[in-house]
Order: structure tokens, then C-alpha cells, then sequence
């Protein structure tokens, strides 16, 4: 279990720190090969930075009227609130505010921008269908993305994402209407100048596929590291081994669900267009079920 | 005079700087991880005390349905008392145990009366009982993650050296397998 934690905390961290250097390289090359390079990579940043910190400010209510949820408490869900009471107490946290989603389809997703602002829901599929303590795995699971700052993290990883996004989209409309010609130094240096052109157009191609793979891998482990810190809050892995299963086996589709929240369920939500192999599988958010109940069952 | 000197000077109070700014960092850290572990050890208390303010309303529940059960309802008072009136953490250990023994038959005996299993009352109690034992449970855990955690932080070097200069002493974990209360309480009448 332990080694499970902090091999996947180490992994997330080096991506993370790996993608600032890949945007810090993409904002360097574009600002050499295009006209208005540095300025627009400074306003790219600072575009998507302003944005995406609202999101992450207001995350709780957004995604919570994104998806339907209504908040619950012990009058109204004793038993749910009970198991989130408990599984907050063995994380050391305030317990987050519970809500329920009406639908059949299992899943469940945490949110918030720490644990004080935190919100945990689960679909009605998901508590009628799991046993009291596949349940309580789930939302072990969900805390302990709370606990992580996931929510963080995916705008960190976003941002990141969304600049490189952003730059390569300018520079291209930059491009097209006639800037790039001119480089620093007046006359270029012919070939060489053709050589980082052509490098520059190519990373304006690859730049956001590429940005995109680092961001859902940083999802993947941030998926694998819920999974070990959620069955060490349970000390029962088997149990949400058996959660995972049963709701990868379920086959309602989740109503509300879009690309915006997708990657905050506990298992993808558009698992029919998702769920593929090989060059399918780098643009996953979740990794696959298999994988994540094999390393489960291996604690 | 030149610019050796000087430089070695201020290279000396940069260093000087950085110990005392780690020695700082360590410090707080370790008075942080301490304070965790007094605050995971009260919250025990709170749901024990939780599972002491449940239990009145539960008995007077099941007399209302099942007066004849008179020897549980006394194993289950008398428990109760000892665990509230428990010294030591040993002592409480002890008492906690036969406290949860005392619910079993409790919940037992009124498996045998299907209106008193049907009433709300009952049902609400039984489930806050089952919440708090898992709470008492999961307190417990959480006491000896943050006494691990602790632990770990003044056992660790460099923090080590500090730790006996500030006395920073280890915390003991919260060990329920006790000799005695291992044994099923053996109650006759």
C-alpha cells in the first residue's frame, strides 16, 4: 500500500514539473521562430491562468449544477452520511458536504478547491447497488482525492495544457496572416532560419497533442494514487476492488455527464467513446479497470 | 583589505541563515505533527462519548418491546457506567470491549421481536450505533497514523538531533488487544 502511494505522488510530481518545462519550451521556441512570440505567450498564460482560477475557486458549485447533484444530509441520506462521517474522520479531514445525483448509472466524483470547500457526490445507482462497504471504498476513494488536492492539480495540469493550447492557436492565426516572416536579427540566416521555422510549424501541430498526453497521464496516476490512499483509509482494498467491478459492469450510461467532468468520476462516464488500447489508451483520464483492480488486490 | 574576505563573511551568514531557517521549518513541523496526534487522541473521546449518549435512548427503545429482558438490559447499563468511569486507557480498553459485547446481545435479543425491529426509533438508533463504532474505529486509526507519522518525524535525521533539545518524545499507539478484554465477558445470573 505504502509503495503504491508514493510511487505514484513521486510520478505525478515529475510529470507535473516535466509539462511546466515542456510549456516553458514551447513558449520558448515560439518566441524565437514567430513575431509576437514573447507577448503572446505571456497573454496566453495570463488568459488561461484568470480562467481557469475561476473554475478552480467555484469548482464545488459548478460542477455540482453541472451534473445535477442535490446536497443531503443526515435527516434525509443517515446511512451515506454516516460512511462519509466516518471514512473523514480516518483522513483527518472536515467532513466534506454530501450531495446525491439521481441516476441509475454507478459512479461517483469529489470536487472543491481544498478540504474546507470540499464536496463529495454519489449517484443513486451507485448507493443502491454496492454493498455498505464497496460504498464506503468509493467514498474513501473520493476523500481521498479531497485530501490530495486533486482538484489543484487538474487545473495546474489544465493551465498548462490550456496555454500550450491557446499559444499554438494564435500562432498559427499569426502565421497565417502574414506574420513569421520577419525574425529577430533583420535578415535570418537562411537556412538555419527555414530549419526553425519548419521546427516551429511542427510544434505548432504537435505541441497541443502532446501537451494533451502529459494532462491525462497526470489524470491516470492521479486516478492510481486515489485508489492506494482510498484503500488505506479503509484498510480494505479487496472491497473497493469489488466497487470497481461492479460499476465497470454496470451497463446504464450516466445522464449528465460531458467532457468538462468527465475526468472527476471515479470511472469514465464516456467509457464507450474512451475506452481504448494502444494509441487510444494515452488519451484516457482513467486507466483501465483491469489495471486499477490488479493493483488493488495486489495490497 | 579585498573582496575575499568580504565575500567569505557574507557566504558565512548566508549559511548561518539557512540552518536557522531549517532548524525553524523542522521545528514547526514537528509541533505541527504533535498537535495532530492530541487532536486525533480527543476525537476518540467524542465518539465514545457519542456511543455513551446513544445507549439510554436504545434501552429504553427495546424495554418498551421486550421488558423481560431484564439481565441484558443491566449487562448493557452496567457497561456502560464502567466504560464512562474508566481510569486508565487500559482500563477503558477493557470496559469498551464489553460495552460492544453487552450491544451484541442487546441487538440479539431484539432480533426476536419483529414490531421492535420495524420501529423507527429503533432502526434510527441501531444505525447511529453501527456509524459510531466504525467512527470509534476509524479515531483509532487515525490516532495511530498521526502517532506513526510523529514518530517517524522526530526519529528522522536530522529532525533527531532537534527533538531531545525541544523534548519531542514519542507518542504510544493505542492498542486494543488487551489480555483480558481479549476473553468474551463471561456474564452469569
Amino acid at each position: 500500500m505504502y509503495e503504491q502511494i508514493s510511487s505514484n505522488k513521486i510520478k505525478s510530481v515529475l510529470l507535473v514539473m516535466f509539462f511546466a518545462a515542456f510549456v516553458v519550451a514551447v513558449g520558448a521556441v515560439f518566441s524565437y521562430v514567430f513575431e509576437w512570440g514573447y507577448v503572446g505567450t505571456a497573454a496566453a498564460f495570463v488568459l488561461v491562468v484568470v480562467m481557469s482560477f475561476t473554475s478552480y475557486w467555484y469548482s464545488d458549485r459548478i460542477v455540482l449544477s453541472m451534473s445535477g447533484a442535490r446536497p443531503v444530509d443526515k435527516a434525509t441520506e443517515p446511512d451515506v452520511v454516516n460512511l462519509v462521517e466516518g471514512v473523514a474522520i480516518a483522513a483527518g479531514l472536515p467532513v466534506p458536504k454530501t450531495y446525491i445525483i439521481d441516476d441509475p448509472a454507478p459512479n461517483a466524483f469529489a470536487t472543491g478547491r481544498n478540504p474546507e470547500h470540499a464536496a463529495i457526490a454519489i449517484t443513486t445507482g451507485l448507493r443502491d447497488k454496492l454493498g455498505r462497504y464497496e460504498l464506503e471504498g468509493v467514498i474513501a476513494h473520493e476523500m481521498a482525492h479531497v485530501k490530495n488536492y486533486d482538484t489543484l492539480v487538474q487545473t495546474l495540469a489544465a493551465v498548462m495544457a490550456g496555454t500550450v493550447v491557446l499559444l499554438s492557436d494564435w500562432m498559427v492565426r499569426s502565421f497565417w496572416w502574414g506574420g513569421g516572416r520577419r525574425r529577430r536579427g533583420g535578415q535570418g540566416g537562411g537556412q538555419v532560419g527555414a530549419l526553425l521555422m519548419v521546427v516551429g510549424l511542427v510544434m505548432l501541430v504537435l505541441a497541443p497533442l502532446f501537451a494533451s498526453i502529459i494532462q491525462m497521464a497526470i489524470s491516470r496516476k492521479r486516478e492510481f494514487l486515489a485508489d492506494a490512499n482510498g484503500a488505506f483509509l479503509t484498510r480494505n482494498p479487496p472491497m473497493l476492488a469489488s466497487a470497481l467491478r461492479k460499476i465497470a459492469a454496470d451497463k446504464n450510461q450516466l445522464r449528465r455527464a460531458n467532457k468538462a467532468t468527465e475526468s472527476l468520476y471515479i470511472y469514465n462516464p464516456l467509457k464507450d467513446i474512451r475506452n481504448g488500447r494502444g494509441l487510444n489508451a494515452l488519451f484516457n483520464t482513467h486507466p483501465p479497470i483491469e489495471e486499477r483492480v490488479r493493483r488493488l488486490e495486489e495490497m | 583589505m579585498g573582496a575575499i574576505p568580504l565575500v567569505c563573511g557574507g557566504g558565512f551568514v548566508v549559511l548561518l541563515l539557512a540552518i536557522v531557517g531549517a532548524v525553524i521549518a523542522l521545528y514547526n513541523r514537528l509541533i505541527v505533527l504533535r498537535n495532530r496526534v492530541d487532536n486525533a487522541w480527543s476525537q476518540i473521546d467524542v465518539q465514545l462519548r457519542r456511543r455513551y449518549d446513544l445507549i439510554p435512548n436504545l434501552v429504553e427503545t427495546v424495554k418498551g418491546y421486550a421488558k423481560h429482558e431484564r439481565e441484558t438490559f443491566e449487562k448493557v447499563t452496567q457497561a456502560r457506567n464502567m466504560a464512562i468511569n474508566a481510569g486508565t486507557v487500559a482500563e477503558q480498553g477493557a470496559a469498551e470491549n464489553m460495552l460492544t459485547g453487552a450491544l451484541k446481545s442487546l441487538f440479539a435479543v431484539a432480533e426476536a421481536y419483529p414490531e421492535l425491529k420495524a420501529n423507527t426509533n429503533f432502526m434510527q438508533l441501531q444505525e447511529e450505533l453501527t456509524g459510531t463504532e466504525s467512527k470509534i474505529a476509524y479515531a483509532r486509526q487515525f490516532y495511530n497514523d498521526s502517532v506513526m507519522s510523529y514518530n517517524t518525524g522526530i526519529q528522522s535525521f536530522p529532525a533527531n538531533l532537534l527533538a531531545g533539545m525541544f523534548g519531542f518524545t514519542a507518542r504510544e499507539y493505542f492498542e486494543i488487544e488487551l489480555a483480558e478484554a481479549r476473553e468474551a465477558p463471561q456474564v452469569s445470573f
